[in-house]
């Protein structure tokens, strides 16, 4: 834990009571329903990491998510399990449960032996469920619930003749079940309001793990659930302590900038190998640990003004990036090192890593338009419209075009009408950051042409890549933008109107906090906004015909 | 209003009927009704040989004037042009649609979204990523019976596993296999039961499993009380799911009927060496690739693993390049410039053309293996279509659309379709017709339509 963020929480319990009576003056949200939002990709690899460890391997593929408001973590509130997807979360189930009670995990895995291998064990797998359940179906399992995993455990081991396949099979079955897949939250009636409804405990304990942890509660959240301590100020502020200082923080953070920044993909992002022979898929997943590294430390570790990100030279470095970034790296273990970016260098910030710029590209080039929206749709959360469907591009096919470079051809942008509109969004962003080629290196010239690399962002000027990151620093919208994806990810869903005032006020916050993350966290963690629910609407679900898609 | 019919229509229903002077279709019997009459049967058990279902998809449409000629009226003929070249070997296996529009009714044409999405589900979205109802594909799927392996097996030669251009709605969109390996090893790994080895031995880990899937189920009731109207209907798509899992296993432990046509594909390797076979987007990697799922999705529907099936060449924005160019296949389409001899964009065009050859190739798979006295392209039918007609002006009128395959003789073949600006649902309701879909019309606003397409029924 950095000295900087133990000072600030012993500000914060200092100031406990003072930051109760400010809560008084925070506007009151009426939230949304209780929801159902399946579990992530990330979030379902960090539980099984949590829950049984590292070495477990996990393969196969998730069904895609939509990206709603920003963020995959909010359309896995509208998501459904495919067939297919299923099949491909049963063949994980039973992969990992395989793993599980492998002989070389059972030891520690299990928290007992059987008394003969090849026979059932009731009491041992009432054992294993009883824990072991809790943490995956983040509640306490009824006894009826156990003893219906342990009947099942029973009936496999006698089946399959061996006690772990046996308790295999059960686990498999709880990890392809809708209450592990699915988080459901319950709301119950609020005995202070009338009328009014809250999250239940278990509802409560997962928003905040999910949340901070990008994972389910551990044993002791789910104590305080169960206990109903987060239904009071004082402990939920304790449990919200705890988990803010918890090394667990960095990896819940490490998953919400992975999804705000769209990373999901990079894993895959192709280059010609030909025009960029030092990217490769392995420089493109270091590119990604490089942005999400130099995140925490500044976040986390320095606890920085969130908006230096975008103008920070502090960074890191591993062997792979070098070749890239043409640094020279020594360090023969393939680690990563410290690096600040020297005076006169333009990477300032984020957004001129490789990470961002390679990202927003095409395979061959780079993409002012492509980069100009993803700055203003993922880092300043603004809405790009679409492309026009009917477009003459007859100007960009003109043979007699003096285009060399892509300033030249985007050029036909601004004289043409259909396109004028949306790429006065994006164009001036993204061609002020032209120094940065299709995969991420410096450069000044385009097929020989010197480039202009001169750009604005909402009034902003600079003359090249440098300038695109104090152009960030200074727009409001950027940490407007991550207040808003903050929210949403806390509750998983698109914030409601009911709620705008809230944000609003949360934005004040966080510029009183100076921009601070962590401090940020913790208010949002510890105000009743995040768990705000409503009562169900009466209305009927709109039930639409499956051929035509008409009401019926 | 659009209805379903509220139960299969009996043999001899009613096939064709005429109202104001255009064909209108208004039932039509189930498949397997059907194949008594025209189909063959399978040699070793006397049952008839299944129809089966497929979709093969590619991006960025075609070279107007240098694909197809184009007709003013509907007749026998299909005048292949350069683009197209490699399919005239095929011209009595495919029909070509031509001239049908997709109205949009004030609604966005999204890009490369729009044109695949209405003339597959029967409604133009509304927003950029709305799935507004279920694909043909998954109709046809919920139709057939659910004796197969798998409902539908989808898969995308171009690497990218949500590239797949079938789902029920926009949050219910499965993953395509997205290489051979994963193909191969979902369809012919260890879960695949020879149908003409000998002996068969039902699996007890299998039989395991479904107790297990059985005890999940158990929970339905309980956990539908806990939550909302919407997310009922989402937990009961789960159900669903579990239930086809269900059945899945089911059909594996029951002994598959013997089965001539299924020949165990090679595991695919690169070059026979033992490594993956590269994965990408130049398009020398997906043809590659393409070739490689292509044998192995035929197979995997001659030894009965699904009737439904889904593939992808390129994705809707075809990212396809080729080595050493900057530009992809999709960047082309906007900004190559014609040639003024030529009269078109000769780099966009050879991506085209790769593309339909690699369509024929798709095609050979098929025809390629013996079913009964023909081949299993006699018994299945293909609906291969885009998102748009002309890629540089993302036009969504005269989308091309190619039908493959006698669908168990249901279906005439070798002929040029004209739309005459009718809306293009009509092929997708005509197909999900010849599957035995009771379905009188489909689609909604603009697209809705009841004329089946009565030239192409035999």
């Amino acid at each position: 834990m950095s000295t900087m963020r133990r000072a600030w929480r012993l500000t914060f319990t200092a100031c406990a009571l003072a930051l109760l009576a400010a809560c008084s003056e925070t506007p009151k949200t009426t939230g949304a329903e209780a929801g159902m939002r399946l579990l992530t990709e990330p979030q379902y690899r960090q539980i099984i990491a949590d829950v049984f460890g590292q070495q477990i391997t996990i393969g196969g593929t998730f069904d895609p998510l939509v990206r709603t408001s920003g963020l995959l973590t909010v359309g896995a509130s509208a998501a459904r399990i495919t067939p297919a997807g299923l099949e491909q979360l049963d063949r994980m189930a039973r992969s990992i449960a395989a793993q599980v009670t492998s002989e070389e995990n059972r030891d520690f895995l299990l928290p007992c032996a059987p008394a003969d291998m090849r026979a059932p064990d009731d009491t041992c797998a009432a054992q294993f469920f009883g824990t072991t359940g809790r943490l995956l179906l983040r509640r306490s399992l009824a006894e009826d619930e156990v003893a219906s995993l342990v009947r099942l455990a029973n009936v496999a081991t006698r089946e399959l003749g061996s006690f772990h396949d046996g308790l295999a099979s059960a686990l498999a079955g709880l990890l392809v079940s809708p209450e592990f897949l699915f988080v459901i939250e319950q709301a119950e009636p609020d005995p202070k309001r009338d009328g009014a409804l809250r999250l239940d405990g278990y509802s409560k304990a997962s928003r905040l793990s999910f949340f901070l942890w990008g994972s389910a509660p551990d044993d002791e959240l789910l104590r305080a659930a169960e206990a109903g301590e987060l239904h009071k100020s004082s402990g939920l502020a304790k449990q919200v302590d705890r988990l803010l200082e918890s090394p667990r923080l960095e990896e819940g953070l490490r998953l919400f900038f992975d999804d705000m920044l769209a990373f999901e993909t990079i894993g895959r992002l192709e280059k010609d190998a030909i025009i960029f022979p030092a990217f490769s898929t392995a420089v493109a997943l270091e590119a990604r640990e490089q942005t999400l590294r130099t995140l925490m430390h500044m976040l986390l570790d320095e606890e920085a003004d969130y908006r230096d990100v975008f103008t920070t030279r502090k960074t890191f470095i591993s062997s792979a990036l070098g070749r890239i970034y043409r640094i020279p790296v020594s360090r023969p273990d393939g680690g990563w090192m410290e690096y600040e970016f020297p005076e006169g260098d333009p990477r300032l910030g984020i957004a001129t890593h490789v990470s961002f710029t390679a990202l927003h590209s095409h395979a061959g080039r780079s993409s002012p338009t492509l980069r100009g929206k993803a700055i203003r749709e993922i880092l300043l959360c603004q809405r790009v419209p679409d492309p026009p469907g009917t477009i003459d591009f007859a100007a960009f096919n003109d043979p007699n075009s003096p285009a060399h470079t892509a300033r030249d051809r985007l050029n036909v942008h601004s004289i043409e009408p259909a396109c004028a509109g949306c790429h006065k969004l994006t164009d001036p962003v993204g061609l002020g950051m032209e120094h940065i080629d299709g995969a991420g290196q410096l450069r000044t010239n385009e097929d020989g042409y010197a480039i202009d690399a001169s750009g604005s962002l909402d009034g902003f000027e600079f003359q090249d890549v440098a300038g695109i990151g104090p152009a960030l620093r200074e727009n409001v919208a950027a940490p407007a933008c991550l207040v808003n994806r903050l929210y949403a990810y806390a509750t998983a869903r698109v914030p409601a109107r009911n709620e705008r005032k809230y944000l609003k006020y949360l934005e004040g916050e966080f510029a009183d906090d100076g921009y601070r993350v962590p401090a940020l966290l913790r208010r949002i963690a510890l105000d009743e906004a995040m768990y705000a629910v409503k009562a169900p609407s009466t209305r009927t679900a709109r039930v639409t015909d499956p051929v035509t898609g008409d009401p019926s | 209003m659009t209805v379903l019919l509220p139960r299969p229509v009996t043999r001899r229903s009613v096939l064709r009927g005429a109202l104001g002077g255009a064909t209108v279709g208004l039932s039509l019997p189930f498949l397997d009704l059907f194949l008594n009459e025209n189909g063959t049967a399978l040699a070793a058990t006397g049952a008839p040989l299944p129809v089966r279902f497929g979709t093969w998809y590619w991006g960025l449409g075609h070279t107007p004037g240098h694909a197809i000629v184009p007709k003013t009226r509907t007749a026998a003929g299909i005048e292949f042009l350069t683009e197209c070249q490699a399919l005239k070997p095929h011209h009595d296996q495919l029909n070509f649609f031509g001239g049908f529009n997709m109205p949009l009714d004030g609604r966005s044409n999204y890009t490369h979204f729009s044109g695949w999405v209405a003339s597959r589900t029967g409604t133009a979205p509304s927003t950029n990523s709305e799935i507004p109802a279920p694909t043909l594909d998954l109709l046809v799927a919920d139709h057939l019976s659910n004796n197969n392996r798998f409902k539908t097996l989808d898969a995308t030669a171009c690497g990218i596993a949500r590239e797949n251009y079938s789902a029920r709605s926009t949050n219910s969109r499965a993953a395509a296999e997205a290489s051979p390996e994963k193909l191969y090893a979902r369809v012919f790994g260890m879960e695949f039961a020879d149908p003409n080895k000998a002996d068969f031995k039902p699996d007890t880990r299998m039989m395991v499993r479904r107790s297990v899937l059985s005890a999940v189920n158990d929970d339905r009731k309980k956990l539908m009380q806990k939550v909302g109207a919407s997310d009922r209907a989402r937990l009961d798509e789960y159900f669903t799911s579990i239930r086809q899992l269900e059945n899945q296993l089911e059909t594996q432990l029951r002994k598959p009927e013997a089965n001539q046509s299924c020949a165990i594909p090679a595991a695919p390797r690169r070059d026979g060496a033992e490594q993956n076979m590269p994965q990408g987007l130049e398009v020398d990697t997906v043809i590659a690739n393409h070739r490689v799922m292509a044998q192995m999705m035929a197979m995997a529907v001659a030894c009965n693993q699904t009737r439904v099936f889904n593939m992808v060449f390129s994705d809707n924005f075809s990212h396809m390049r080729r080595p050493g160019q900057t530009y992809t296949h999709h960047l082309l389409t906007h900004e190559e410039t014609p040639d003024k001899d030529l009269g078109y964009q000769p780099v966009a065009f050879w991506f085209n053309c790769r593309t339909m050859e690699a369509f024929a190739t798709f095609i050979d798979a098929f025809a390629n293996i013996r079913e009964g006295d023909g081949t299993l392209l006699d018994n299945t039918l293909i609906f291969a279509a885009t998102e748009t007609n002309y890629a540089r002006v993302h036009s969504v009128d005269g989308v091309p659309v190619f039908s493959v395959g006698k669908a168990g003789g249901r279906i005439k073949t070798g002929m040029h379709v004209v739309g005459n600006g009718d809306p293009i649902t009509r092929i997708g309701l005509t197909m999900m017709q010849i599957m035995g879909v009771p379905v009188d019309n489909w689609g909604t606003r603009s697209l809705q339509t009841s004329k089946t397409i009565s030239e192409i029924l035999v």
